[in-house]
């Protein structure tokens, strides 16, 4: 059983060779037909699946394509072509805190990002101390979030987005949230998900975090898949790739 | 179609919770809050009346409550749909990031606005009191035109939060166009002044219609009339249907511009 396949996935960007952000300016360039184009390929017929219970890695150069993938993935981008298929409950640790509003406060906060995660009302009131407890906030969860630190909003963040036990993880580069003491405790939690069947997407420029987690890895090299399969078998090819570039 | 009501109900705390939140903003740090909303049509109200009155007071009966449900009924029209228009961008960050139907931020807008202008039911209640008028069964129909010009305002409100993040201009073309529907609602004049051949060209105005039956019911304890009515629900069925399709066509592209 697959948690995620993703099937011959294009992503094209139209890119006019200048922005038009007026109708006057429209109706004039298009009058003069100067509206060019340039399409930009981000991701050229992309397939893969990850395993129920898989960790699978993402490995790639700057400007690879990775985040426009995991984007894809969880589903805030349209591909221009292919299609992705997600069996259960996603989280996206792509973006900490989206939807965070400085004037309320971290409780009213807490039910706002839960929400727009797509969780119910009911599911955020009985996983709220939990929440509370795992992000450390304490006394401070009545303040507004404008008076709080990057670091607690970052643990705020970190202890909504996986207040589940989701199907499938998506989780983007390092998660270098707070001290190292938070850090351990994120890594463990993700690890006990894990542990419980969870299957986790990681994008990461550190190999050496790639080796420990994964049992397979895509690489990815200008949009285009330039190896799929067993991190062993992968990583030492990537590895002599860019160094060699 | 099975999709969206899927969703509708996946992501329907969201909504209630997003109309909530607009609404607490509006009056945080505001020493009487939600009071603004009736106090602020009062006062319009009294101000026109003191300009208006002695020049209209022969034709129209009860001038400050034609005022008062004019001005509340086209103030919310224009809340609303200025807000729905900048709702795409306000939320360019989470739709940035997260998966959310796009369709609920400017909706959750117009819903907003709509809760925070019914608050003016109090003070139209309040002045029909001090005017001595009339109280029946048929004030209550007042919900029809009411919902109507609900959905009228999520239907332009779609359209215009589409064109919106392709065209910055929008937002000042459709100041213009307010002002535009504003003289066009007889808010403080009296339809008979309007010449019976321009009437056609009136109710191109989809606030026309429904201002018209607001009055019917509340201040003339009488059904709606029929034709404003069917013209309002034909109104109401044009928009949502035309904005629908204009949003849903283009949302996909909204992430690449925002």
């Amino acid at each position: 059983m697959n948690a995620l396949e993703v099937r011959n996935v294009s992503m094209e960007y139209k890119m006019p060779s200048e922005k038009i952000t007026s109708l006057k300016e429209m109706f004039i360039k298009r009058l003069k037909r100067q509206v060019r184009y340039k399409t930009l390929r981000a991701l050229d017929n992309v397939s893969f699946e990850v395993k129920k219970g898989e960790v699978f890695g993402i490995i790639g150069l700057n400007g690879a394509g990775k985040s426009t993938l995991l984007k894809i993935v969880a589903g805030i981008l349209k591909p221009t072509s292919g299609e992705v298929i997600r069996r259960g409950t996603i989280a996206p640790l792509i973006e900490l805190g989206a939807g965070f509003n400085g004037q309320l406060s971290g409780l009213e906060n807490i039910f706002l990002n839960g929400l727009l995660l797509g969780y119910s009302k009911k599911f955020l009131q009985e996983k709220l101390d939990e929440i509370i407890e795992f992000s450390e906030l304490g006394e401070f969860i009545h303040m507004p979030l404008k008076n709080y630190s990057s670091g607690m909003r970052a643990r705020l963040g970190f202890s909504i987005a996986t207040c589940v036990q989701p199907d499938l993880l998506i989780v983007d580069e390092v998660l270098a949230v707070g001290d190292i003491k938070f850090r351990e405790k994120c890594e463990n939690r993700i690890q006990s998900m894990i542990a419980s069947g969870t299957s986790v997407v990681l994008v990461s420029h550190s190999v050496s975090q790639i080796q420990k987690l994964c049992r397979r890895v895509l690489w990815l090299e200008k949009g285009r898949v330039r190896g799929i399969g067993e991190t062993g078998a992968i990583l030492p090819n990537y590895e002599k790739s860019s160094k060699t570039s | 179609m099975i999709g969206f009501v899927r969703n509708l109900i996946r992501y329907k705390d969201l909504f209630v919770e997003l109309v909530k939140k607009d609404i607490k903003l509006k009056y945080r740090h505001s020493y009487i809050g939600v009071l603004w909303s009736m106090l602020n049509p009062l006062l319009m109200m009294v101000v026109i009346t003191i300009v208006f009155e002695a020049l209209f007071r022969r034709e129209i009966e009860h001038f400050p409550v034609y005022v008062l449900t004019g001005r509340v009924l086209y103030m919310f029209f224009a809340e609303a749909t200025n807000a729905a228009l900048d709702s795409i961008q306000a939320n360019a960050q989470l739709i940035r990031k997260v998966y959310v139907p796009r369709y609920i931020f400017p909706t959750t807008r117009v819903f907003s606005a709509f809760i925070t202008n019914m608050a003016a039911i109090v003070p139209v209640v309040g002045t029909m009191l001090v005017l001595g008028m009339k109280f029946s069964f048929y004030n209550l129909l007042v919900v029809i035109p009411l919902l109507l010009v609900l959905f009228i305002s999520v239907g332009v409100g779609l359209m215009l939060a589409t064109f919106a993040v392709f065209f910055r201009d929008m937002k000042h073309l459709y100041s213009v166009l307010l002002t535009i529907i504003m003289y066009m609602t007889p808010i403080f004049y009296p339809e008979s002044i309007v010449p019976e051949r321009y009437l056609p060209l009136m109710e191109l105005n989809p606030l026309f219609p429904v201002v018209r039956m607001v009055r019917d019911t509340v201040m003339h304890n009488t059904m709606p009339d029929a034709g404003d009515l069917m013209l309002s629900a034909g109104y109401t069925v044009l928009f949502l249907v035309v904005g629908a399709i204009v949003f849903y066509r283009n949302q996909n592209r909204f992430i690449h511009y925002v």
